[in-house]
């Protein structure tokens, strides 16, 4: 397609063109609505994502066991506010700002990934976190990196490569414990026990309940569907937990020969909404911590603009 | 032989300061009046931690007792840190951690400045490395001391209270004891006096551009170099040894 022939068509043409053909929306084109209001939604609750689970994470920083593990934690989690940093800025193209999306976060407007509303009860949950949760999250945050909005893909494609890093040392943590005291192996089969289910749920509910999912892998927002992402996690998982003696708490988790896949049991879609909804054991406390530190901050940053000002 | 216990010492000094100070900083995660602020103070927190870490890996070597880093962070007690006593004030506000911070930032700043002529060749070069990093931080506290003092009406009452406050617990990191003092004869440690001359200079310096007042000479508090320390010691202790305290036969 020519320039001249782009010039000639509607900007929904054009966007169903570039589409159509794996091109990149970039924010200056047209772009439909409901697009757009998708995008800042997901976009923001990614963002959200990031900045909230820096909580679970930062509860045992100053308690991690040696000096070499506290400065892994401290630096992942480091990482974690840069993320939000990039996915706040690329959510600001679409044409709010970090500010109307941190106030709709407050006001419960916008969520953020439901598997933070679990607490981290010991220093192995620093392990299945970095493992399974961060897991999770690269396996959706790769297939993302071919979607169709250009700074969303291009964050992506920067976030990935911290990501993996962060996902081995979690696992590293597990693979320790698991071979260490009796009492440190019971500490990570228990964390485990406590975040696989929440770990597989991130994926979100399976695709027939998801409503959204139709128009995001029309537009490309979203590449896979939930089901096939959750089973590639579930597939490169279960090895892994073989490998350091961990045992995946699924009694009906199998090989299945015919479709090349793991079988899984059932989850407990109750609970993921009822997290979801409000009603997991730290949503109230994880808000509040973020608006708690807003407010903190207030007069702070109102001193960093009145000085910006007068010092122009 | 005396050489190595008095630089023995003044290795905990300087490795029981950055720790004390980046694990009160790591305190900041997630609780930052934004997003850019949680990155900047969780890269000063992590350059104190490696700090520490070249430094107690050092002491295992010359002490030679088989200790690990870990083992000097984790296995000793309240009486056997000799931080000084600013390092280990509670973060309070943001005001209260940048007035901490600036303070001992310009502090480690002209003493690393000073300590890079050591005639230690370890000294020397822990010194040189760490003061690339510690122009970084005092950038970062001195330059949000002049936002604070000259930002609000409110701000500027806040960090003049909060300079004031901290202000008794800057005479401690210039203590020095006889072993100190002796590795100063020897060239190894820097004079403590210059270091206090430079520094002077440079808190009077942001002071003014921040247009806040340096707080009247007054008593200093002391005790940091024979192990006397705050009551908030050891509530930082208790939370950053639990878990080596409580499975003390772990490796992780």
């Amino acid at each position: 397609m020519s320039t001249l022939g782009e010039a000639t068509m509607t900007g929904q043409e054009l966007f169903d063109y570039k589409i159509e053909n794996d091109l990149k929306i970039e924010p200056k084109d047209w772009m439909p609505e409901d697009y757009r209001k998708h995008l800042q939604r997901q976009m923001s609750q990614h963002a959200h994502s990031e900045v909230i689970g820096m909580q679970p994470e930062g509860n045992w920083i100053l308690r991690a066991p040696s000096l070499r593990a506290k400065v892994i934690l401290l630096a992942k989690v480091q990482d974690e506010a840069g993320h939000g940093q990039y996915l706040y800025s690329a959510a600001e193209t679409l044409g709010k700002t970090r500010d109307e999306f941190i106030n709709e976060l407050q006001t419960g407007k916008a969520k953020y990934s439901s598997i933070f509303n679990y607490p981290t009860l010991t220093w192995a949950d620093m392990g299945a976190v970095g493992w399974l949760v961060d897991g999770a999250a690269i396996v959706n945050q790769v297939s993302l990196q071919r979607t169709s909005y250009g700074p969303y893909s291009r964050a992506m494609v920067k976030i990935c490569k911290e990501e993996s890093f962060h996902q081995r040392q979690g696992y590293e943590i597990m693979a320790q414990m698991a071979n260490g005291t009796p009492e440190q192996k019971e500490m990570a089969q228990d964390a485990l026990n406590r975040f696989w289910w929440p770990s597989i749920m991130m994926f979100g509910p399976h695709d027939g309940d998801s409503p959204r999912t139709g128009n995001a892998m029309k537009w490309k927002i979203k590449r896979e569907t939930n089901d096939d992402l959750r089973q590639q996690f579930i597939d490169k998982t279960v090895a892994q937990a073989e490998v350091i003696g961990l045992t995946i708490p699924d009694p009906d988790l199998k090989w299945n020969e015919e479709r090349g896949h793991y079988d899984f049991g059932k989850m407990d879609w109750d609970e993921f909404w009822n997290v979801v909804n409000g009603n997991g054991p730290c949503n109230k406390q994880r808000l509040q911590h973020h608006i708690d530190a807003h407010k903190n901050g207030s007069w702070v940053r109102k001193a960093a603009n009145a000085y910006a000002e007068k010092n122009g | 032989m005396e050489t190595s216990k008095n630089l023995i010492k003044l290795l905990y000094r300087l490795g029981d300061n950055t720790l004390i100070y980046g694990q009160r900083l790591a305190e900041w995660c997630s609780n930052g009046p934004t997003l850019e602020e949680d990155v900047a103070l969780t890269n000063i927190s992590l350059d104190n931690f490696g700090q520490t870490r070249a430094i107690y890996s050092h002491l295992a070597e010359i002490e030679n007792k088989g200790k690990t880093e870990d083992d000097y962070a984790f296995r000793r007690n309240e009486r056997q840190f000799y931080n000084a006593l600013i390092v280990e004030r509670p973060n309070g506000h943001f005001g209260d951690t940048i007035a901490r911070g600036f303070l001992f930032d310009a502090f480690q700043l002209h003493f690393y400045q000073e300590l890079t002529k050591s005639n230690n060749e370890f000294l020397a070069g822990l010194a040189a490395k760490s003061l690339k990093e510690v122009q970084y931080h005092v950038r970062h506290s001195g330059e949000w001391v002049v936002r604070l003092g000259d930002g609000t009406d409110e701000s500027k009452e806040k960090i003049q209270k909060s300079i004031n406050d901290m202000w008794e617990f800057t005479g401690d990191m210039f203590a020095t004891d006889s072993a100190i003092d002796k590795l100063t004869e020897e060239g190894v440690a820097p004079n403590y006096n210059l270091v206090k001359e430079k520094w002077t200079k440079t808190v009077e310096e942001v002071l003014y551009r921040a247009t806040l007042k340096k707080p009247e000479d007054c008593y200093m508090q002391k005790g940091s170099l024979s192990g006397l320390h705050s009551e908030f010691l050891g509530h930082l202790l208790g939370d950053m040894q639990y878990l080596q305290r409580a499975y003390p036969d772990s490796e992780w």
